[in-house]
């Protein structure tokens, strides 16, 4: 290989740059800190397991969005019967009184941009 | 200002937010206790939903615009000072341009200088749905045009298929330019098209559609054409009436009581 | 092959970095069309389509004009256009991708354009206009290239390719017929609705497009060593010339049918766009120059002595093709919303930033059809 002795520590040190948030983290142990989103008060259900919801409520969001906007289903069964609303402002917000303290605060630690919030009004918040 | 939302969002505190929505959110939201919402018991169900303006009774109350002011209020409708961004849901239109085929220079003065209520038509056979390239448009079994703010890519294909006039596209972000947030209702967002939805949302609760439940003079009668004891029916037996551009075939369900 | 794109003399990137120029501006302004909305175009509620959708329609006729250099070449073996044909299909290959950009930036919310083809709807003609346009462009990617490396290595074009070259006959018909069908399908806009609108817009598109071949040739013979040789260049002359008058031809039975029969609504949409409508006047002058260009065209054209003189060639050339843009680009979106369902009219003029941005996709279709060009005319050693 020509400039072997360039291109392989170039290589090593890119490597280590392109990388270096994660030992950051690692060494100062903020990679840890995972961010707790706010509990409803008075509330012990959902309308699925803490879990699936953790993993799915995006999923199950864009579901309830086009069986309401579409289907006109506007009613969610669980597996054990209880009957909600699909609605994000209504049902979710209902028992998440706090749009910050629960969406954003997650959210904005992963940096992930939902734009549910370009239309949908947060019942307590303003814009 | 180049500041957008989001970024708004993470500059601003929750006090600054708090103070904006004492302005914006009217009281009883906040006082809602907390919990989930419960399914509505009874939606209002109809097989070919329609509706019949009474343009006399309409005309009785020369600058009233209760049924416009309910619309824009439920649906999140903004106001713009540049005509070039408007979007309307329900406005009034003079009778000639309204009514064409029905307008001549020696009729009742009481028609030849109304101000009709013009709105989306909600055709049996909508020229505009069949126009839309991702299904963001269509027709429900129960008559209603809906429209997927969702889905919508903002072609504006559907604005030009109209031939009624009655589809607004969001040329810029509509959220400062409304009066008053209605948080159970939806905003839009820039880059979609909208339309009036027949208060689709309020039938789901049972209610009837805003603008005609705001008519002080009971001049709007929205009813199921499937029934034939329903008023609406009654009232297009007894009288005559007549709808916009029929001869498209477009089959609109917004009927003018003269 | 592409590679020798790579190399050239200063006339050839100093024209690049033109482009590119022009193409960062376009970028720019897209960017804040991106953030703010289409609100900053001349666009408003009553006239949703404007410029952009204009160029688009124009473009797909110059797209689909390659037709009348391919049909002759490999259909009725013409010889003569044997040095000219890949720079048809190159021409058609850059109109194509100016097409879909400028769909794509007309688009209120162009990161959900793919919905277009998760939700497929053939009841749209929208969704078949994508089709066949993605198609078109697929069809002379591989035609050009195929043809192209044959050349380059010396070897004779594959078998397969015969047929794919006679598909893209209809196909390039295809093309501006459903371009067409998104008018002229439409009850709400009477301007719009007629037979016509289809077999005007080939007309116009076979008038425009070999003039601009014609321009294009003209330029590359003054500027390389490329000769597309005298017969090839007054064959397309001819073309236009056909072209041109029956796209004349048919403007004016619009204008009889509409004007004669006197229903309102159809004359309304002349009225505004050759004597004004409801103060509004903005399009005259350009219709009527429209007009005079194309006349002055034709009397060049239609005189052998006069148009085998390559100075009024490019003249009539150049009327025909600013002609049928004015027709195209310019009036016959606009007028299509010009009275309003409800008898309004609203002026419409492109703002600044709205041209900008169409010149950065003509810029990017410039850069597209340079490269394509450059390798074709290295690949035959005809650069300068």
């Amino acid at each position: 290989m020509h400039d072997a002795g360039k291109i392989i520590p170039g290589l090593a040190f890119f490597l280590v740059l392109a990388t270096a948030p994660i030992w950051y983290n690692v060494a100062s142990g903020h990679g840890a800190v995972v961010p707790e989103i706010e509990k409803p008060e008075g509330q012990t259900q959902c309308v699925a397991d803490a879990a699936f919801m953790r993993r799915e409520h995006m999923q199950l969001l864009l579901e309830w969005r086009d069986e309401v906007v579409r289907d006109r289903a506007r009613v969610y069964v669980t597996a054990d019967g209880r009957r909600y609303d699909k609605s994000l402002t209504r049902t979710c917000l209902g028992c998440h009184q706090s749009k910050a303290n629960s969406c954003d605060r997650c959210h904005n630690y992963l940096d992930v941009q939902p734009y549910c919030w370009e239309c949908h009004v947060d019942p307590r918040g303003g814009l | 200002m180049a500041v957008n939302r989001r970024r708004f969002f993470q500059l601003t505190g929750a006090t600054a937010l708090g103070v904006a929505s004492s302005q914006v959110l009217p009281a009883a939201s906040e006082e809602r206790s907390p919990g989930p919402a419960r399914p509505a018991d009874k939606p209002l169900v109809g097989q070919r939903w329609a509706m019949a303006i009474d343009v006399g009774k309409c005309r009785e109350e020369e600058d009233c615009r209760d049924c416009i002011a309910a619309c824009d209020k439920a649906h999140n409708v903004p106001h713009f000072d540049n005509k070039k961004d408007e979007v309307k849901w329900i406005w009034k239109e003079p009778f000639e341009e309204a009514l064409q085929n029905q307008s001549s220079q020696f009729q009742a003065e009481r028609l030849r200088h109304a101000h009709v209520l013009v709105f989306c038509n909600h055709c049996d056979n909508p020229p505009c749905t069949k126009v839309c390239p991702t299904q963001a448009t269509w027709k429900r079994d129960d008559g209603v045009v809906m429209m997927d703010w969702h889905r919508c890519i903002g072609c504006r294909y559907c604005v030009a298929g109209c031939p009624y006039g009655s589809r607004s596209f969001n040329w810029r972000d509509p959220r400062p330019h409304i009066d008053e947030l209605n948080p159970e209702f939806p905003t839009r967002t820039r880059g979609v098209v909208e339309k009036c939805n027949f208060c689709e949302e309020r039938l789901a609760r049972g209610e009837q559609p805003a603008c005609v439940v705001a008519c002080k003079e009971k001049a709007l009668i929205f009813g199921d054409l499937e029934d034939p004891e329903s008023e609406i029916r009654k009232v297009l037996r007894e009288r005559p009436s007549v709808r916009r551009k029929v001869a498209l075939g477009t089959q609109p369900q917004i009927f003018y009581l003269l | 092959m592409i590679e020798r794109a790579l190399t050239g003399d200063r006339r050839y990137w100093g024209w690049i970095a033109a482009l590119l120029g022009v193409i960062t501006v376009g970028s720019l302004f897209y960017l804040r069309q991106l953030t703010v909305g289409l609100t900053i175009t001349g666009l408003s509620r009553d006239v949703t389509w404007g410029f952009y959708i204009a160029q688009f329609t124009f473009m797909v006729g110059v797209a689909a004009s390659a037709v009348m250099v391919v049909l002759p070449y490999y259909l009725h073996d013409f010889k003569a256009f044997g040095r000219i044909a890949i720079l048809g299909e190159f021409l058609a290959i850059g109109s194509a991708a100016v097409c879909g950009l400028f769909i794509l930036v007309d688009l209120g919310q162009p990161a959900r354009v793919f919905n277009m083809f998760l939700h497929p709807s053939p009841r749209s003609i929208l969704f078949w206009d994508s089709v066949v346009l993605t198609g078109y462009l697929l069809l002379n990617a591989v035609i050009a290239h195929q043809t192209l490396k044959a050349e380059d290595q010396g070897t004779a074009v594959p078998a397969w390719v015969k047929p794919v070259i006679y598909l893209s006959i209809p196909w390039a018909i295809s093309i501006h017929t459903v371009t067409a069908f998104i008018y002229q399908g439409l009850a709400a806009r009477p301007y719009w609705m007629t037979a016509i609108l289809a077999p005007r817009f080939l007309a116009s598109a076979f008038a425009s497009g070999p003039a601009l071949l014609i321009l294009i040739c003209l330029l590359l013979r003054r500027t390389t060593r490329f000769d597309p040789g005298e017969k090839a260049v007054q064959k397309l002359a001819t073309i236009v010339t056909y072209a041109m008058l029956v796209n004349l031809f048919f403007v004016l039975m619009e204008v009889f049918t509409a004007v004669y029969s006197g229903i309102p609504e159809h004359m309304a949409h002349f009225q505004y766009l050759f004597l004004g409508l409801g103060g509004h006047a903005e399009l005259v002058p350009w219709m009527w120059a429209g007009l005079v260009l194309a006349v002055v065209a034709l009397a060049i054209l239609l005189r052998p002595s006069v148009r085998s003189q390559a100075r009024w060639l490019a003249v009539a050339c150049g009327a025909v093709v600013v002609s049928v843009w004015i027709e195209k680009g310019l009036g016959m979106v606009v007028a299509g919303f010009n009275p309003s369902p409800l008898g309004h009219v609203t002026r419409y003029w492109p703002t600044a930033p709205e041209v900008l941005i169409g010149l950065g996709v003509y810029g990017i279709g410039a850069l597209v059809v340079t490269i394509l060009y450059k390798t074709a005319l290295s690949v035959r050693g005809e650069v300068a």
